[in-house]
């Protein structure tokens, strides 16, 4: 049974026809890392914000559900699944800059959630913060707990957030592009981070990325998406054995490789996207067609 | 093959305002401590380096939007290491630098024609209307886009615009700081290829920051490499490829994940 | 996957037209006075005094708002009460908004000892408070148009000066000002062509808010007896008067009470009306 079901999701901006998911299925089993990879627009970062109940207020679900845990959520009246998502889920989000509070000091941001929303002890919760930020290699645990956001660094201030997101053993991560705002070096040491945490809580994560070779390094599979809709869904020995969809095949050879002398960047050629762009029609008469049936 | 830069010493410390006390000014830090190379004409060099290396601030002491603290800056022969910017001025239409963010990098007031145009005449062009389409057209804009707003066009599309607005001028060298930085694979290789295409068709010299050696492989043809503000490796992009010789480049190298599974990466 | 982003044409605002609306109207009033209003408002007539509005049992034909302890027409005395409303309004309010703005946009951009200089001033003026400050401008001055728009100026320019430095030195710190000094353009003109019309939503939205608030500064000394020297009839003077014959006569207070309040809440909608509709940048 997976942990995290999403079927049949679609959503749309509030008032205009454009559809944002085009009904999205995927499966997310306990302990599973599952990539959500496509370019800016493709609605990754919607179908995260959709499990975690963070949609923006011009965009609305038409149909579908999100189950988590057995419930689906989109049925829970708006209280209960806020509680529901606070206790089971957690976000690693894309910029350290703007998501830590710059007027707080970190120790209190990391252990609100915990005593606010969770009722755990403050005591609890301190050491609980303490032992989470040890483990993300944090080396003075208390020094940074009593600083200020902006004294700290880039690469700090992920870790931070990382530790805060494991805060609470949630059962499931979405982490939207963490690390997208970071340098090829500092990357490398988050990701090796966010997978020694993933293997030692054994949390599922929804991981949402453009890039591929990411991907590669911290997925066990992926679903490749375009203009809302999922195009491939497989594991990564086999992506990147031989991706099945011409769009995926397009993507993985604009990614540039280093240890290609001649590596030419092939950006997603015009006849793939059109063809694309015809499928995603194709789904959309698909959709109408069943909407008028019901 | 002329030098188009030379850079003799180069040492630049910026103000570390952390730290500046209450009357007085702040203590300098300094970023770049004392670089040595050149740019010749029709080089694609690429300046990579991790966060806190300087290249940035090397970029932009070669179009002198800083003022270095010691050294020298040539270019084409001309001493601009201390111009003021008086004399900066009638030089500034030959070197012209790309934004990383061309959400900050565009006036989001102004239209695409407006900020494209802009630099034109200011130096004393006509037809800069004329000119402005013609750059729209090199970077496979449409004209269209000229009326509109920034926040009316795509992030791939802005940062074409942004490359529009600094080939318009026809400069001799361009600086691109971290221009694919932000986009996905797909708008990286249009932009890449694009650059790639400028450079040739326009004869421009380019000097391309990034932290990312896997997209200056595919476009530089020559590397420096900076840690600490020092010039740790400067060799032809293949040899650096093939044996880099600092430890800082193989870390960077390293650090890169390929979209390989099966890749080592430890 | 985009073809840039659609234009989205944004409607007129139900705050936009309703202020404006009210405000042209005001203007029109205004302007119009001598000709529209129905009486003499500086005509007393003894025998007339105290009448209500038209509505009311016992009303005097004419006398649309009803009339003052006097016998003074209510609605005549509002409509060139306006005039010296909004002649405070737009004078002060601008002339506020040219040197507050100017300040504050050369000492947010251009940094250095220019905005030590102004920085300074603004610390030391604001340390004054408004209400004496103005009192003793007027004493020194003695009262008169001229006077209350020398002191909303000469106190206010501060609140302009403050915000727009704070905006400016944002927008200083964007690259498209870096990207103006590589193509050489000079940092008045930087501060004129990129900084401005990016603090000009700032500006607009200020300045209407400055015009409600010497509409209100205006009332507040006339109702305290310290505005113009004649017998003008002003919005602030008709509520000093109205108050004490409340509760004979309460439209002889609430007229001109209403007419302040709808002028003062319309200059304010007005600016973030204007900013909604025309800013580019949508928010």
């Amino acid at each position: 049974m997976s942990f995290l079901s999403i079927r049949n999701l679609s959503a749309s901006l509030k008032g205009r026809p454009d559809r944002i998911l085009r009904a999205v299925s995927l499966e997310v089993a306990a302990g599973e890392v599952r990539g959500l990879v496509g370019e800016s627009g493709a609605g990754k970062s919607m179908i995260g914000k959709a499990v975690l109940g963070t949609l923006p207020q011009s965009v609305v679900i038409t149909g579908g559900q999100i189950i988590l845990d057995g419930t689906d959520l989109l049925t829970l009246p708006p209280a209960v699944r806020r509680t529901r998502i606070g206790q089971l889920c957690a976000l690693i989000p894309q910029d350290p800059l703007t998501a830590l509070n710059p007027s707080r000091r970190i120790g209190p941001q990391i252990t609100n959630r915990l005593v606010d929303i969770l009722r755990w002890s403050r005591r609890d919760a301190q050491t609980r913060a303490r032992d989470l930020l040890a483990e993300v290699q944090i080396s003075d645990p208390d020094r940074v707990m009593r600083s200020y956001p902006h004294e700290l660094s880039g690469g700090m201030r992920q870790r931070i957030l990382i530790a805060s997101a494991f805060a609470a053993e949630p059962k499931l991560i979405v982490a939207d592009e963490p690390t997208t705002a970071l340098d090829v070096t500092v990357q490398k040491q988050i990701l090796k981070l966010i997978a020694d945490m993933q293997a030692r809580h054994g949390t599922a994560i929804l991981f949402v990325t453009h890039d591929l070779g990411v991907v590669s390094k911290v997925c066990q599979s992926l679903s490749v998406l375009y203009a809302g809709l999922v195009l491939e869904d497989t594991s990564i020995r086999d992506f990147f054995a031989g991706p099945r969809h011409a769009y995926s095949r397009a993507l993985l050879a604009a990614t540039p490789k280093y240890t290609d002398p001649d590596g030419s960047l092939t950006p997603v050629p015009e006849s793939v996207i059109a063809a694309t762009r015809a499928e995603v029609a194709a789904a959309d008469d698909a959709m109408s067609d069943r909407g008028r049936n019901v | 093959m002329s030098d188009l830069y030379q850079i003799e010493n180069l040492r630049l410390s910026l103000a570390d305002m952390t730290r500046k006390p209450l009357l007085g000014a702040a203590p300098r830090l300094e970023i770049l401590k004392g670089l040595n190379f050149t740019i010749p004409k029709g080089e694609i060099l690429g300046i990579v380096g991790g966060s806190g290396s300087g290249k940035s601030t090397l970029g932009r002491a070669l179009v002198r939007l800083l003022e270095p603290a010691g050294g020298a800056i040539r270019f084409d022969g001309i001493d601009i290491t201390h111009l003021t910017e008086a004399g900066l001025r009638p030089l500034r239409r030959r070197f012209q630098m790309i934004f990383q963010d061309p959400m900050s990098s565009l006036n989001p007031r102004h239209r695409i024609g407006q900020i494209i145009a802009a630099p034109l005449s200011l130096h004393g062009l006509d037809n800069t209307r004329a000119l402005a389409l013609e750059a729209l057209d090199h970077v496979g804009l449409p004209r269209a886009f000229a009326s509109r707003f920034p926040h009316e066009l795509s992030g791939g599309q802005r940062q074409r615009a942004g490359i529009a607005r600094a080939i318009a001028l026809k400069p001799d060298f361009i600086l691109a700081d971290e221009i694919v930085s932000g986009l996905d694979v797909s708008s990286q290789a249009h932009v890449l290829n694009l650059l790639e295409q400028l450079v040739k068709d326009l004869g421009l010299t380019l000097a391309f920051i990034s932290h990312d050696l896997s997209v200056i492989r595919r476009l530089c043809t020559r590397v420096i490499v900076l840690h600490h503000g020092v010039i740790v490796e400067n060799a032809a992009t293949a040899d650096v490829f093939a044996s880099p010789q600092a430890a800082c480049t193989r870390e960077l190298l390293d650090a890169i994940p390929l979209p390989d599974p099966d890749q080592v990466w430890v | 996957m985009l073809d840039g982003r659609a234009r989205i044409t944004r409607p007129w605002s139900p705050r936009l037209v309703l202020s404006g609306s009210w405000l042209t109207l005001l203007v029109a009033a205004a302007l119009l006075a001598p000709w529209i209003a129905p009486k003499d408002p500086l005509a007393q007539d003894l025998f007339l005094g105290r009448m209500p509005p038209f509505w009311a049992t016992g009303a005097e034909p004419g006398y649309y708002l009803g009339t003052d302890s006097l016998g003074r027409d209510v609605l005549s005395r509002i409509l060139f009460g306006a005039r010296l409303a909004l002649t405070v309004a737009l004078i002060a309010g601008s002339l506020t908004c040219i040197i507050g703005a100017t300040l504050g946009l050369m000492a947010g951009f251009l940094r250095g000892r220019v905005d030590v200089l102004i920085s300074r001033m603004i610390d030391i003026w604001m340390a004054f408070p408004p209400v004496l400050f103005s009192i003793l401008l007027i004493a020194v001055l003695g009262p008169g148009l001229i006077s209350i728009i020398i002191a909303i100026v000469v106190i206010d320019w501060t609140r302009f000066a403050r915000v727009i430095r704070a905006e400016a030195m944002a927008q200083g710190a964007m690259d498209y000002v870096a990207s103006a000094t590589v193509a050489g353009r000079t940092r008045l003109s930087t501060m004129l062509t990129e900084i401005l019309p990016n603090v000009l939503p700032t500006i607009v939205v200020l300045l209407t808010l400055e015009m409600g608030i010497s509409v209100i500064v205006e009332a507040i000394l006339s109702f305290v007896n310290l505005s113009i020297s004649t017998d003008d009839p002003t919005w602030g003077g008709m509520i000093a008067e109205g108050r004490t014959s409340v509760y004979q006569a309460w439209w002889v207070l609430v007229f001109p009470l209403v007419t302040l309040f709808l002028t003062v809440l319309s200059f304010s909608q007005l600016g973030e009306g204007l900013k909604d509709r025309y800013d580019p940048v949508l928010r």
